[in-house]
Formats: C-alpha cells, structure tokens, sequence
C-alpha cells in the first residue's frame, strides 16, 4: 500500500511540474505586456515597474526567480491590484469556496447515492425511471442555465431565498450549493445506481441473503462498499469539475471566492494573478485526483490484497 | 446470383442488426430525429431565418413572443428565434468540428500505440495519462485568455483535450483486434503497418469510437457554451447559445424568456445528444465488447 501511494506521489510531481512550467511560459508568450494599458507611463515608471515584477531579466531567469518563489510557498503579487499579494487572495478566497464546495458535494452524495441505491434495488420501475430521468435533466442542464432558472423561481418569483451573497443573510448559501451540486448529484445517482446493481447481482451478495439476513443489513453492509467503488474513483474528477462550476456558481451569485477572483483575473488579463492562481488551482486537482485514487484502492479487497503482496 | 449472396450477407451485418435494435428504442429515436432537425436548422438558417441577423428595433425593444416574433425580442428589438437559429450554427459546429479534431487525434494516437506496442506503447499511454493529469478546464480558460478568443483556437483547444479517452478506448481495441487472424494474414501479406491500421483496424473498432464520439459532442457543447457565458468563448457580433443565456440570465428579472428559450434549445440539444448515445451503445452491444 505504501509502495502504491509513493509510486502515485511520485508521478505526481512531474505533472505539477508540468503545469507551473507550461503555465508559466504560456503566460508569458501572451501578446502585449501588462502596462500597456496605463496611457503613457514615464520610462522611468515603467522601468522601476518592470524591476519590481522582474521583467527586466532574460526569461529563463524570470522562470528560475519563479520558481524559487514558488518553492517558498510565494505565489508572486497581482499586476493589477499593486500591494495585494496573490497569497492574500487565496487565503481570503479559498475557505470561502471550499465551503461551496464541501456543501454541494454532500448535496451530490446524499441526495445522488440514495437514489441512485433505491434505482438499483428495483430496476426497470418508477422507482427507477423517475430518479434517472431527473439524473438526466442534471446533466444536461448546465450549472450557468441552473443557477439564474433557480433563481427566478425560488429567489424573485417566490421570493424564498436571497439571490446573491456569501454568508451575510441567512439561507444564502442555499440556492449556490444546489445550483453546484445538482450536476453532480446526477452523475452520482447514475454511478451508484450502477455500481449497485453489479454488486448485488454477485455471489457473495446471494450468500447473504441465503444467511436470512435483513434486506436493510445486505444492502447497506455488504452491498454498499462495493457499490459505491465507480463513485469513489469519480470524486477526483468531480473536484475539478467542481472547480470550474464555482467558477459559474461564484459569478452568478456574487460570492467573493476563487473562482470569481480567477475569472476576473481572466477578463482584467491579470497575467500574475492568472499564473498564481492556475498553478494553485492545478496543484489542488492534481492531488485531489491522487487522494481518490488511493481511496479506491484502499476501498477494493482486491486491489489492496495485490499491493500489499 | 453473386447479388443474392451479397444481399443474404447483408442482412446479417453488424450495422443493420444495431439499427433494428436502436429503432426499438424510442428515446434514442426521438434524440436521433430532433437532433437531425436542429442540424438541418442550422445549415439552412440563412435562408429561413425570419430576420436578418443584424436587424435591430430599438423602438420595439424587448417584447414577449407575439406572432410577429414567435420567441420575443431582447432589448435591441432583434428577433430572439432569428438569434437561437444562428447560435445553434455557431454551438453545433463548436461541438462536431471539435469532437472531429479529438477524434481524428485520439483514433490515430491510440492505433499507432496499440499497433505497434512494447516500448513505443508504453511511452505514448504514459503521456496520455500525464496528460488526463492536467486540469484542462483551467488550461482552456488560460488559453482564451492568452491567445484571445477565437473560434478556430477554441475548436483547436477543446479538441486537444477531448481526445485523451479516444485514444484509450482505441488502444483498447487495435490491441484485441491485433491478435486475430485476419489481421495477422494482412501482416504476413506485407501490406504496410498505416494500411493495415486504415483498412482493417480503423474500421473494425468503429462501435465504441461511433458511441463514444455521440458522448462527446454534448461535453464539447457544454464546454463551448461554460467558455462563452463566462465572456471567454464566442464574442459578439457572433453568438452562440451559451452567449444567448448569459445575456439572458442578465436581464431574466424583466425578460424572462431571454433566459428560457436558448436555455431549452441548448438543454434539448443535450438531451438528445445524451439519448442517441446511449441508445447506440445499447445497440451496438460496445460495453461488453470492449471489455
């Protein structure tokens, strides 16, 4: 097991490496600088401004002084905000939108893996179809279609919920955690529902059933663990696509998260700050793929049985 | 008499054994009909288009659909079915012309690696899995930013990153397809490695490449229209349905069906994207022959 999850560390860092490098020249080769805005900047200005951000230097040199940064834990300072760091950014942005995150995950595993458990354990019924057909509409509705229809109904035709915000009125985190986790909850639903219906048609299952054990005890015991496999090896991909939804969901409701600060780096051509950012979030993916990775290892007997060998 | 014993094979073939089995699926059926419909729409547009394109009324303004205007107007007076027309153009031919770019590199990285196997192999899946690594939804996001947002590089970036899983599920096949006979007498033929993959291995793995290309259309149409409500795909004058919700989720307090209609045209796109897929792959038995 050991052995697996360093092996898996290990590959991990010639990716991240990757990222920060083609990030960084990518930037780089973008046409125009990043004062080309300001109207007639002094020489002497642009000179001290063009020190202060290194650009001065030959550009291998520009990648070294970066990446020693980088090592340093310095993700750089933002062109457009002077005096703002892309750290302080992130520290202010991050928690907020890990918290979207955490709470439209667990809307996408509660409200996904019962139904998709309850679509296995009576197939080819209403049991079925209806929770399938609405996992259908899930993921063909986009989160940016989602969000503003959820909106209009709950937020200015029923006049429920509060529409924008981040924690300043109560129940605003409502309709951003539903609009992120819809999508997901449907996927979810899709794999478990799957997964389910693979593991209760297996052997061992029949074997417990033929104990006269309860049907709650068969399901739940020995029927979920293996089930939920496909939706534990989805988690990772789930996180990045999770990601890009807060980058929707954020923008949507005005919450000052990473993904509203990513896109409005994006728009303000915040070279910087887009680097920063891209290589943070980059970084994140990157590991959380390895962490469900080595869930779903240590999740399935067989796996686990041939790495400890 | 050499007709008769064609037809007689004909009737046994695998392509008209999966379209008797996908006409018994009525989703898949009703997906295949309404998406043929849009792409006719789409290549006939500027001939049927109740307006032109450009044709503004800033007096009229935004209206509810009326029978001058089936679908309304948005703000400019411009007729709102005229601009869903012309959106779906721009949408589907993002979808199809970028699923073609990962399909023609997937279908080619994964026959040349199967085929040839051992070390080469080893090395091409390794980039693959490097590869499927990366966070492409932030590197494509990254890419509009740096190289401006146009259509030919959006086509180009989306296809880059759609094609790593054609190229597994190819792999997968040239491999079992590799080992039987037919096509180690092609080997012992001496017919060259490119027209053995072309001739004989291309096209024997086309069921799981056909389902998985009907897949990949809709995440390349969602991608296009994620990229373009964010401002960083399609910009105007050009307009696509991702463009067309976005300006409506804007004004959806006053206008409502700003946001309503392109979202239908984009979601029942989707839907019968989704359903074709998975009606093909039922029909063409793919997951268990690719197992």
């Amino acid at each position: 097991m050991w052995r697996f999850i360093i092996g898996r560390l290990l590959q991990a860092v010639p990716v991240i490496f990757i990222v920060i490098t083609a990030t960084f020249f990518l930037v780089r080769a973008a046409p125009g600088g990043p004062f080309d805005a300001e109207k007639a900047v002094i020489p002497e200005v642009k000179a001290a401004l063009e020190r202060q951000y290194r650009l001065d230097l030959p550009l291998h040199q520009q990648y070294v002084a970066y990446l020693s940064d980088l090592v340093q834990g310095d993700l750089g300072p933002s062109f457009k905000y002077p005096g703002r760091s892309i750290n302080e950014l992130i520290e202010s942005g991050l928690p907020v939108t890990a918290e979207l995150g955490a709470y439209a995950l667990l809307i996408a595993l509660i409200i996904g893996g019962i139904s998709g458990i309850l679509a296995a354990l009576r197939p080819n019924t209403l049991q079925d179809y209806i929770p399938m057909s609405l996992a259908m509409v899930g993921i063909c509705m986009p989160t940016f279609l989602l969000g503003p229809l959820l909106v209009l109904l709950f937020g200015i035709e029923l006049d429920w919920l509060p529409v924008s915000g981040w924690g300043d009125i109560p129940g605003d985190k409502i309709l951003p955690s539903i609009t992120l986790g819809a999508a997901y909850a449907a996927y979810v639903a899709r794999l478990s529902r799957a997964g389910m219906l693979e593991v209760l048609s297996q052997d061992y299952i029949r074997t417990a059933r033929a104990k006269g054990l309860p049907e709650w005890h068969v399901v739940l015991k020995h029927g979920l663990r293996g089930g939920m496999l496909p939706v534990v090896a989805f988690l990772g991909p789930a996180f990045a696509g999770l990601l890009a939804g807060s980058f929707v969901v954020e923008t949507i409701f005005q919450i000052p998260g990473l993904g509203r600060f990513y896109v409005q780096a994006a728009f303000n051509r915040d070279y910087t700050m887009i680097l920063g950012t891209t290589v943070f979030l980059s970084t994140l993916i990157v590991l959380f793929n390895l962490l469900s990775d080595i869930v779903a290892a240590w999740l399935n007997p067989r796996l686990r049985a041939q790495l400890s060998e | 008499m050499t007709d008769m014993t064609l037809q007689a094979e004909k009737g046994t073939s695998l392509w008209e054994d999966a379209w008797r089995r996908l006409k018994k699926n009525k989703l898949a059926l009703f997906g295949l009909g309404l998406l043929g419909s849009f792409v006719l729409i789409a290549l006939i547009t500027p001939w049927i288009a109740p307006y032109a394109y450009d044709a503004q009324n800033l007096d009229l303004g935004a209206t509810p659909p009326s029978a001058a205007h089936w679908l309304g107007t948005d703000i400019f007076g411009r007729d709102l079915l005229t601009q869903i027309m012309y959106g779906g153009r721009i949408s589907l031919a993002v979808g199809f012309v970028a699923t073609a770019v990962a399909l023609f590199i997937g279908v080619s990285w994964g026959a040349i690696a199967g085929y040839v196997g051992g070390r080469v192999d080893a090395v091409m899946m390794r980039i693959v899995d490097i590869l499927y690594a990366l966070p492409f939804m932030i590197f494509i996001v990254l890419l509009m930013v740096v190289f401006g947002r146009n259509l030919l590089l959006l086509f180009l970036a989306i296809g880059a990153v759609e094609w790593l899983t054609m190229a597994r599920i190819m792999r997968g096949q040239v491999q079992t397809l590799r080992k039987q006979e037919f096509v180690e007498a092609a080997i012992s033929l001496g017919l060259a490695p490119a027209t053995i993959i072309r001739r004989h291995l291309i096209p024997n793995a086309l069921g799981p490449i056909i389902v998985y290309t009907t897949l990949t259309i809709p995440s390349v149409m969602l991608l296009e229209a994620f990229l373009s409500f964010l401002g960083l795909g399609i910009q105007p004058p050009k307009t696509s349905w991702g463009l067309l919700i976005s300006y409506g989720a804007e004004t959806m307090e006053e206008y409502p069906w700003l946001l309503i209609f392109p979202g239908m045209a984009l979601t029942l796109t989707l839907f019968a994207l989704n359903f074709l897929g998975d009606g093909l792959r039922d029909a063409l038995d793919v997951r268990r022959s690719a197992d």
